[in-house]
């Protein structure tokens, strides 16, 4: 009767979660029969108790499990990114596998059964494309297109040579009576070539990235693996269909060629299609910003479901989609519609990669082997060989044609770079049931990865560092280095038009040129925006932001802003917030994007497990800026910055500030060597904000000598030593260049936040004080600071701590 | 005339070709362009220049004009600039941006990058006093940045202010509170660039096809 079997079967439930077998069902379903007080109960439905508590495991499985394993997946790199050392000498991947391989086993030990959620279809719909809009999103453009032919000449032929050169000479091997494999005729070897030698983004990336390989080979391999899909795919395909088939005939190898062509392009075509489609549907959005977001998630998996549709290559489809997109997508949609694409893309992409790991793992244990010594040997040698082979041959030939050509030690690191992983397997899992040798296939697939992985993806840096391969240079540089790079590169740009050299920059300038008369009018909504409404928009969209960045560093006091918004600033709690870091970066920033747009030239490349920060490094400078100029409205500013020589106060002629303040100042240098008065522009409200916000939020370092200062020099003339305060507030670290004279404070290391107690003080009123020449006046002044205590062994946290 | 003119244009190319390091075809295509240039003439001045569309948009355009006349460029012992200049000395700075010849023992690496550095210290030091200071450094960046609208002027002066600080603390290992830092000389600026590997970066492709066909 239903109310008995549906208790009961509540009752199954409790029972299978809690103790997996078979006794609890024979526990519970005991009661129903044997107990009396069961039947008693079921003919008086009325009288059934509610039932308090069900549990229902059905139900709710699938997305259960899914949602466990991804856990279980986020936790180990949880785990393994906290002791970095592990994760120097083993790479991620491995890591993954072998968390994948435990859990596999525990599976398979209790269950006897492998887990159901990774399938074949699984892999290639769903995980798979985050990875590739990941890659492609962050590539780095520029490199990428100066490296194209590279890249297409190693995706294409090199993945072709593999093929064919594995396949044929596992043919040979094949033909050897002492291996029992004379059944495996050339189309299946060729078919599992093809499967073989196709380098797997992900896995490599993973490797590469660790070793912080220099850019060139990272961009080859990179645009190899991306590329080398669209042949694998056409391979495959081909040559399934051909194994199939009795016999092969030379129209069939034209067919196979044509075939090829068409996946390649026909990837092309609708990534490019819903690229500019998704483009163009972001000019529209401007009031519907929250899903804007959205739009480039479902174009570019659409790109790749219609790819799929027409058995094209999906992979190169979402690569072009996601690179004609990026471009014009940025410039439309919100500041923050941007950071959230960019967010949401490398979460997945990340996701993926760690579950695919996982799943190789776990799935490695669950699966039915097959194993022959002899041709899984071999398969390995021949993967190695035949790439380490293609890789040389193929750099002879363009290598004359590289402006940077490979050397030795590039050719191995590509070579050895070589890794397979989770798209062969999924790929030998696709192979049809009718192939024979099929889990011989899987199990030598299997037995490759892991190779490559664990053995190449382990030992490739302590080679790479022991061969000296060119590695790139990835500490941030010194803004000086930054400086020079790009008058380097605007000298470049300069001597290449001089010369008016036919390189692939000409195209770069036709698409440029292109680019700006058709294609921003169509696909951009403010074709040119100007600075100001930008600027506008950016405050107001910061104004939250500025909450978000929580206590300013300086007392803000509630006065109305200089935009049209109110802004709740809040008191003063000084941020104890180091931004040493950021503001370098501010500064690189500034540098990048504001220089010479027509070529833009970016020669850093992303890391790959790491979001891209500058717009974040942006907002931070813009919040700075807008909680400065608040600030200063109030005028709760200390013109800390203005402690200097003040010789003659004009008014400001800064660009476009309501703030007005400004004052000349002239400097003399101490030791004059040089003799000229240095003088100081009228400081924008918003550079002297950001300066003084630079100042607060730096802990520079020991003041002792600022304020040892004063009392030895208080009466000279004209000494900035007094000023040296300030001056040093100006970076939080002491300026001397030629200005101030004295301590030229070495200090662009580590400030403690600092920003002290800038205590409120009008600017302007201050500012009007001329500053005394002598030094007696700055005595005066420095008397005034409320917080100065110059006897502070540390030294005062805050430089600027001037009344 | 003819013949004549282009026999003792290739002994000459050839001497170029040895002096500077370029191959001959790239000399004659430069000159190619030289002449295209000068139209036709012998000397190029700095408004022939002008006429290249592009170079317009280059913020350090009058920068790199200025380093063609530079006589600190033409690996002599002058000084000054010069208001026009022949083929020889157009190949000569030309040379600055030839990519690295792998071939090359590591002195003569060494010395070919002292050179390209030389060339953008000059580039820096207008005044040719053998240091950047702070006003020319400035002025530098602040042409850099001078296309962007949302940087103003003093933004560019805060950068170059703590550049030349970090230089100093770079450059300077141990600063006595007294002194006074004056500007960065060339040692100073090598320094800044060690590690950094500016010869795979500053190079142009220079092409051994033709180019007349692609004149700006």
């Amino acid at each position: 009767n239903w109310e008995q079997d549906g208790f009961s079967q509540g009752y199954h439930a409790i029972g299978y979660i809690f103790l997996p077998g078979d006794g609890p069902q024979k526990r519970f379903t005991a009661p129903p029969v044997n107990s009396p007080a069961w039947t008693q109960v079921s003919p008086k439905p009325q009288t059934q108790p509610l039932p308090v508590f069900t549990i229902n495991y059905p139900r709710i499985q699938v997305p259960f499990e899914i949602t466990l394993w991804i856990l279980l997946a986020s936790f180990a790199k949880i785990g393994f990114n906290m002791y970095h050392k592990i994760t120097i000498w083993i790479p991620e991947s491995c890591l993954l596998i072998s968390v994948g391989l435990v859990v596999g086993g525990i599976m398979y030990a209790v269950h006897g059964m492998p887990p159901a959620v990774l399938t074949s279809n699984v892999f290639f719909l769903y995980m798979l494309p985050p990875i590739v809009l990941d890659s492609s999103y962050f590539m780095p453009t520029r490199p990428f297109f100066e490296n194209v032919g590279t890249v297409l000449w190693f995706a294409v032929v090199g993945t072709l040579w593999n093929s064919l050169g594995i396949g044929v000479s596992l043919y040979g091997v094949c033909q050897i009576e002492a291996l029992g494999l004379k059944d495996i005729n050339l189309q299946e070897n060729l078919l599992f070539a093809s499967i073989i030698s196709a380098v797997d983004p992900v896995a490599v990336l993973a490797v590469f990235e660790d070793i912080s390989i220099n850019e060139q080979l990272y961009i080859v391999v990179f645009g190899e693996c991306l590329f080398n899909d669209a042949v694998t795919v056409a391979l495959y395909n081909i040559l399934s269909f051909v194994a199939t088939m009795p016999e092969v005939e030379t129209v069939d190898v034209f067919l196979g060629m044509a075939r090829f062509v068409v996946v390649g392009l026909g990837g092309l075509f609708f990534g490019f299609l819903f690229g500019f489609a998704a483009a163009f549907t972001t000019r529209f959005t401007a009031h519907v910003r929250e899903i804007e977001p959205f739009f480039v998630f479902m174009f570019s998996y659409l790109a790749y479901l219609v790819a799929e549709l027409f058995s094209l290559s999906s992979i190169m489809a979402i690569v072009t989609c996601a690179l004609t997109m990026k471009y014009y997508v940025e410039e439309n949609v919100a500041q923050r519609s941007c950071t959230t694409i960019r967010h949401v893309v490398k979460m997945l992409g990340t996701m993926s990669e760690t579950l695919i790991f996982f799943f190789l793992g776990v799935a490695t244990i669950t699966t039915d082997h097959e194993w022959n010594w002899g041709y899984i040997l071999f398969t390995l040698l021949f993967a190695f060989v035949w790439r380490a082979l293609g890789v040389f041959v193929l750099t002879q030939i363009i290598n004359p044609f590289r402006t940077i050509p490979f050397n030795f030690k590039d050719q191995f690191g590509l070579a050895y770079g070589g890794l397979r992983g989770a798209i062969c397997f999924a790929l030998v899992f696709l192979l049809p049931q009718n192939i024979t040798c099929r889990n011989l296939f899987i199990t030598a697939t299997i037995v490759v990865i892991l190779f490559t992985v664990f053995i190449q993806g382990i030992s490739i840096r302590p080679l790479v560092e022991c061969m000296k391969v060119r590695r790139t240079n990835r500490k941030l540089g010194t803004i000086n280095v930054e400086i020079h790079k790009r008058l380097m590169e605007h000298t470049i740009a300069g001597i290449e038009d001089i010369c008016g050299q036919w390189s692939h920059y000409y195209w770069k300038d036709k698409f440029k040129k292109f680019n700006d008369r058709v294609l921003r009018k169509i696909l951009i909504r403010d074709n040119r925006a100007e600075s100001s409404i930008v600027a506008l928009y950016k405050k107001l969209e910061l104004q939250n932001a500025l909450e978000l960045l929580g206590p300013a560093p300086s007392d803000l006091s509630a006065a109305p802003s200089l935009m049209d918004l109110h802004v709740e600033t809040k008191p003063t709690a000084r941020t104890k917030r180091n931004f040493p870091a950021s503001d370098l970066r501010n500064m690189h920033e500034l540098l990048s994007k504001n220089m010479y747009k027509i070529r833009q030239r970016t020669v850093e490349y992303t890391k790959k497990s790491a979001l891209p920060n500058d717009s974040k490094v942006r907002e931070i400078l813009i919040r700075r800026h807008i909680s400065i100029r608040h600030s200063f409205r109030v005028g709760s500013f200390p013109r800390t910055v203005w402690n200097l020589n003040v010789s003659s106060l004009d008014n400001a002629e800064g660009p476009g500030l309501e703030d007005k303040q400004s004052w000349k100042m002239t400097l003399h240098p101490c030791s004059g060597s040089r003799g000229t008065d240095l003088e100081l522009e009228p400081l924008s409200a918003t550079s002297s904000v950001s300066q003084l916000q630079r100042f607060s939020s730096r802990q520079e370092r020991p003041l002792q000598n600022r304020y040892h200062q004063p009392e030895r020099r208080e009466h000279e003339l004209g000494q900035q030593t007094s000023r040296e305060p300030i001056a040093e507030g100006l970076w939080g670290q002491p300026q001397r260049d030629s200005w101030t004279a004295h301590r030229y404070s070495r200090s662009r290391d580590e400030h403690r936040p600092g920003g002290g107690n800038l205590p409120p003080s009008a600017p302007t009123g201050w500012a009007q004080e001329p500053l005394i020449q002598k030094g007696g006046g700055s005595q005066n002044h420095l008397n005034r600071r409320p917080h100065w205590r110059p006897h502070n062994p540390h030294g005062p946290q805050s430089p600027g701590q001037v009344d | 005339m003819g013949a004549f003119q282009s026999v003792h244009q290739e002994d000459n190319y050839e001497d170029l070709a040895t002096r500077t390091g370029f191959s001959p075809e790239q000399i004659r295509n430069l000159h190619r362009r030289f002449k295209h240039l000068t139209k036709n003439g012998d000397k190029l001045r700095r408004d022939h220049f002008r006429v290249i569309s592009d170079l317009e948009l280059n913020p350090i355009q009058s920068q790199i004009i200025e380093a063609f006349f530079d006589k600190r460029n033409f690996q002599g012992n002058g000084r000054g600039t010069v208001s026009e200049i022949g083929f020889e000395e157009f190949l000569i700075v030309m040379s600055y941006f030839l990519p690295t010849d792998p071939n090359l023992t590591a002195e003569e690496r060494e010395s070919f990058r002292q050179r390209k550095l030389h060339f953008l210290f000059n580039m820096y030091d207008t005044d040719d006093d053998g240091k950047i200071t702070v006003q020319e450094y400035r002025h530098v960046v602040q042409v850099l940045i001078s296309q962007s609208d949302n940087l103003d002027q003093e933004e560019a002066k805060e950068i170059a202010d703590a550049a030349m600080l970090e230089v100093a603390s770079l450059a300077v290992v141990h600063m006595a509170p007294d002194e006074f830092y004056e500007g960065i000389t060339f040692e100073h600026f090598v320094k800044i660039w060690k590690g950094i590997e500016i010869e795979m970066k500053m190079h142009v492709r220079f092409s051994h096809l033709e180019t007349t066909s692609i004149c700006k």
